[in-house]
């Protein structure tokens, strides 16, 4: 009975390690390709570029199509800090410092992260979905066959479009978010507007936050939409690979951004 | 076989990894002819499509496409030969977020610098020639399967390729669009004076229209010859394909151990 | 949709992003007010800087002049040294005293500078020669318990 018990638990084990490192073995794979595809899209980038209208449609359809989630998310987001912010201020007597807190937290964190997953989930998927389905329909192939380079063709556009769209996307949520907190403060609740406005602007330091934040969803964009469009490329060409790999875009991109917005804040704004 | 051949296929093998899946084809494919390949799912036709487009390399042996070695080429040497082949897709492939215009458009916006009124008239040209121009400013998602396949035709011949590779042009069409396909087929051909590579695996429709026939089976060339030696064949692998029966050389059942020996074990484990 | 309607909104999405950005700098920031287009630097020393950070506010008779750009320690005469960026429309006398003070009990801490009666002014790259160190609560406590403590044998 005990040699049975050890026999079966050193099964397990041996399983155990063997999977993991079988996992282990796959995630590296992956990360390796997907280093040498980020290379081949900046090596043939040059081509797709050379094709302008290409990067511009994809910007219409990753930026400008999301420009009324961006737009409604951040109005609510702000005037939802204007009331939060209002509420614990006024306790310290400091409701005038209600502009510096809607427009720091918006320019430097809420904007560029929030938008950034908004992103993910309205441009991202549908960038994964749309290179899923082009691979899983024989298109990528077929284009290949055509002596069209579909990583130029298909892939680049796609990427630029979204490391072009993401840091207006985030400009936009922020200036709109402040403009929430606006609303809610000074018209609704009645907090002085010329302390509203100069208190912001006494705090908020262009190059420090506002730049610090542009150059966060720069980052952001660039990993969201390398990512939409490797999943897509690497998607298993069936119905199943396809929704798999949009689950996948989703997931890896949320955690990219709050990973990569942890490095990107305590490099930026460490010890200040 | 005359000896002017467009391709030439010698000795070729390939495998993923350890799975072989060609071992050791010859074959040739003479200028201006319709040839086709056939043979059961899985039997690597498409595989050999790839090793003929370049998309992929054999494992050993050599493989010339117009005299140069396929394998051999570098990526822009490749893409100039394919700029000279035609391929239409096991599902045509069209490009969904465009129309059946820009679909045959395509290529020649792609790769050449023609003004649009002289694209124009070649795709309404091509159009015509698959008898769709009427259709032309459709979406893909808007035509039959039999439309789209000959939209996709259209597409592969936009260039006037050299060689025209058709992947199972047949699979999933119905009788009269079939037939319709089947003929599209042979009159490019003879038009564009190229030279065609059907893979399929409707005999019947295939051995209406063709020049010559390989027989792959396993990898393997098991059989080849004109139409007509392939309805006399005596061979039980063509006999089987040809009448399609269910059993022959072929077999119905995935090898298994007996059938009785798997019902005992299936008791005794109980 | 036509490449030309496609160019249009694409144009549009552009320029209200740029519109963004640019409220983001002007209104919500301060590059208007406070970025210098044309700078000076002075430097200070101090015993204590308490509380004092980079890119904290100068300010002349509440007016902001400039920024706090620098701050190192001297490990010669045990002293902060702090770098001041001074808009080159200002100009101070040789004598200004430079102190640090808060902004209300409890604010951010910035430096004040009070102007002297000198005829010559600071040049680029000049210290200052008066300065006051930011006051530090325990100190103030310390001396003023010390005071006390002295007082007590005269009274008797």
């Amino acid at each position: 009975m005990r040699w049975l018990v050890l026999k079966w638990t050193s099964s397990v084990l041996i399983e155990l390690v063997r999977s993991t490192g079988h996992r282990m073995n796959n995630a590296l794979q992956t990360l390796g390709f997907s280093a040498r595809f980020f290379m081949m899209i900046l090596v043939y980038s040059g081509q797709s570029f050379r094709r302008l209208h290409l990067t511009i449609r994809e910007i219409y359809f990753v930026g400008f199509q999301s420009l009324l989630i961006i737009l409604v998310s951040g109005l609510f987001i702000g005037m939802v800090l204007g009331m939060q912010g209002y509420e614990t201020l006024q306790r310290y007597g400091s409701s005038e410092a209600l502009g510096v807190l809607v427009a720091l937290s918006l320019t430097r964190e809420l904007g560029p992260v929030v938008s950034a997953l908004l992103f993910a989930s309205r441009a991202g998927s549908s960038i994964t979905a749309e290179i899923g389905l082009m691979k899983a329909t024989e298109q990528l192939t077929a284009m290949d066959m055509m002596a069209v380079n579909p990583i130029a063709r298909v892939v680049a556009p796609r990427f630029w479009g979204g490391v072009i769209s993401m840091p207006l996307l985030a400009a936009l949520f922020s200036a709109i978010g402040v403009f929430g907190g606006y609303l809610i403060g000074v018209v609704l609740i009645g907090v002085d507007e010329g302390a509203f406005w100069s208190q912001m602007q006494g705090s908020v330091d262009f190059r420090f936050d506002v730049w610090n934040g542009i150059v966060k969803s720069f980052v952001f964009g660039t990993a969201v939409s390398l990512i939409s469009v490797f999943e897509g490329y690497d998607a298993v060409p069936t119905a199943e690979g396809v929704s798999a790999s949009i689950k996948r875009t989703v997931v890896y991109s949320a955690l990219a951004i709050l990973a990569l917005d942890f490095v990107l804040t305590s490099f930026m704004f460490r010890g200040v | 076989m005359p000896a002017d051949s467009l391709v030439k296929i010698t000795d070729v093998n390939f495998a993923y990894d350890d799975r072989s899946i060609l071992k050791g084809i010859d074959m040739e494919i003479p200028r201006g002819k319709l040839v086709a390949i056939m043979g059961n799912s899985g039997c690597g036709k498409t595989t050999l499509l790839r090793l003929i487009g370049g998309q992929l390399k054999p494992t050993s042996g050599e493989l010339l496409v117009d005299g140069q070695s396929v394998p051999a080429m570098k990526h822009d040497e490749l893409y100039a030969m394919r700029r000279r082949m035609g391929m239409l897709f096991q599902f045509g492939a069209l490009f969904t977020d465009i129309s059946v215009f820009d679909n045959v458009a395509y290529l020649m916006r792609e790769h050449t610098d023609l003004p649009e009124d002289v694209i124009r008239d070649m795709v309404l040209m091509k159009l015509n020639a698959v008898g769709l121009r009427g259709a032309h400013h459709l979406m893909p998602a808007e035509l039959s399967g039999g439309m789209a396949r000959r939209v996709a035709l259209a597409r592969a011949i936009a260039l006037d390729p050299m060689l025209i590779m058709y992947d199972e042009p047949f699979a999933g069409l119905d009788p009269i669009s079939m037939g319709v396909i089947g003929q599209l087929i042979r009159k490019l051909n003879d038009a564009l004076g190229a030279t065609t590579l059907l893979v399929t695996h409707d005999v019947q429709e295939a051995l209406l229209i063709v020049d010559y026939v390989y027989f792959v089976s396993d990898g393997q060339i098991v059989a080849q010859g004109t139409p007509d030696d392939i309805r006399a064949s005596s061979d039980p692998f063509v006999h089987q394909f040809v009448f399609g029966e269910a059993d022959g050389p072929v077999h119905f059942h995935y090898p298994a151990v007996p059938f009785e020996q798997e019902l005992m074990r299936e008791v005794a484990g109980a | 949709m036509s490449r030309k309607l496609l160019d249009l909104w694409v144009g549009f999405f552009v320029a209200i992003g740029f519109a963004a950005v640019l409220f983001l700098a002007l209104r919500v920031g301060n590059l208007s007010s406070a970025n210098f287009a044309e700078t000076y630097q002075l430097t200070a020393k101090f015993d204590n800087i308490g509380g004092l950070k980079v890119r904290g506010p100068v300010k002349s008779a509440g007016v902001v002049v400039g920024r706090v750009t620098d701050i190192r320690f001297d490990p010669q005469a045990y002293e902060a040294l702090v770098t001041l960026t001074i808009d080159s429309r200002y100009q101070f006398p040789k004598d200004t005293f430079a102190s640090i003070l808060t902004a209300g009990l409890l604010g951010e801490q910035y430096i004040g500078l009070d102007a002297g009666g000198d005829e010559k002014m600071l040049k680029p790259g000049d210290v200052f020669a008066k300065t006051q160190s930011a006051v530090v609560l325990e100190k103030l406590i310390s001396q003023f318990m010390f005071n006390k403590a002295s007082e007590t044998p005269d009274s008797k």
